[in-house]
């Protein structure tokens, strides 16, 4: 099992990790960050691989993955 | 739990000015761990360009000098030959790069200078509001081309790689799309090569990247990274196009 920590400050919500992720971990946020925008969240450490696709995606570089 | 991905040491822990879904940023990243990986970080000079990534200094965790309006391969010219130890990256856009400095590019590459650079072609000048480049697609509608460019009045769009390939000096010319993880992984690797050939002291090479700007496509980032696949690979193939070092 693996968990992903996304710095919500750095993520602009583009959501183009949840297009990459294969097991459907993430989604876009219903909070805001400091500047208005609604990050990307990842909420399932029972689906992720760790994998790594949405760091690999992130044009924000705002992925950190644990294994 | 042990951490299997952080950011790489060589992009500074800061939010950048890019668009959401800005390929830019992708550029960037792969870049910074590349740097990191090859050991290079304090021997690694880029030359940031005019353009969106104008700002570049203030991301990378290495030098960066700013050179505008497409000038950045003649800076880097001086620079390699002043500092040959050093890794001189030339980071340019398809406005800066085949546009204002398209005179530059040319000689640097026919010269074979010791660089290497980084071409994000998103198809238009982002920067300044979504203006019609060398790169912008037949049809493609941009603020200069409000009815969709024309080739009897604005020409073909130039293929950079394909162009510089004729001139000897250039050993390595690399295209690859910015869209999903397996392309961004081959882009990654050639962006690897083209360093290693200027560590090697091999010649000049050069990686363009099929980059989204989903602000001035008037596209989602989701969009644009299919626009990338449905309309620019077509026109600009994707893969190594030179390579003299196998
Ligand atoms: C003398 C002069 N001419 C033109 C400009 C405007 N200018 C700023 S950035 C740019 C080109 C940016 O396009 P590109 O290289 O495609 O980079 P992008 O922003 O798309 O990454 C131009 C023409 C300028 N600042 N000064
Ligand atoms: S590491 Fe892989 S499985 Fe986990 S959230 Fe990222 S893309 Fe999904
Ligand atoms: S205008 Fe286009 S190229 Fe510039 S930061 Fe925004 S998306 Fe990127």
């Amino acid at each position: 099992m693996a968990r992903v920590e996304i710095n919500i400050e750095l993520c602009k919500g583009c959501g183009l990790c949840i297009e990459a992720c294969p097991k459907g971990c993430l989604k876009i946020s219903s909070g805001f960050n400091r500047m208005g925008e609604h990050p990307a969240e990842w909420g399932s450490d029972e689906m992720c691989t760790g994998c790594g696709l949405c760091a690999v995606v992130c044009p924000d570089c705002a992925i950190s993955i644990y294994k | 739990m042990e951490i299997i991905y952080e950011r790489p040491e060589s992009l500074k822990d800061v939010r950048t000015h890019y668009c959401a879904g800005c390929g830019h940023g992708v550029v960037h990243r792969i870049l910074a761990e590349i740097v990191d990986e090859l050991g290079i970080r304090e021997k690694t000079v880029v030359i940031a360009p005019v353009g969106c990534a104008v700002l570049a200094y203030d991301y990378f965790n290495f030098d960066v000098c700013e050179a505008p309006h497409g000038r950045t391969p003649a800076v880097a010219t001086g620079m390699k030959r002043v500092r040959p130890s050093n890794v001189i990256i030339s980071y340019q856009g398809d406005g800066d790069l085949a546009a204002i400095g398209m005179a530059e590019i040319i000689h640097a590459a026919n010269r074979g200078e010791r660089i290497t650079v980084v071409f994000v072609n998103n198809g238009l000048y982002g920067m300044t509001g979504g203006q019609m480049a060398p790169t912008t697609l037949i049809g493609q509608r941009t603020a200069t081309t409000p009815m969709g460019r024309d080739f009897r009045e604005c020409g073909q769009p130039i293929k950079v790689c394909e162009l510089l390939s004729q001139f000897e000096g250039v050993v390595y010319a690399a295209r690859c799309a910015i869209t999903g993880p397996g392309n961004i992984i081959k882009g990654k690797k050639m962006l690897k090569k083209a360093l290693s050939i200027q560590l090697a002291d091999l010649g000049f090479s050069i990686v363009e990247f099929l980059s989204a700007c989903p602000t001035h496509w008037k596209l989602t980032p989701r969009e644009a990274v299919q626009y990338i696949e449905e309309k620019m690979v077509p026109c600009f193939p994707t893969g190594v196009i030179k390579d003299t070092i196998k």
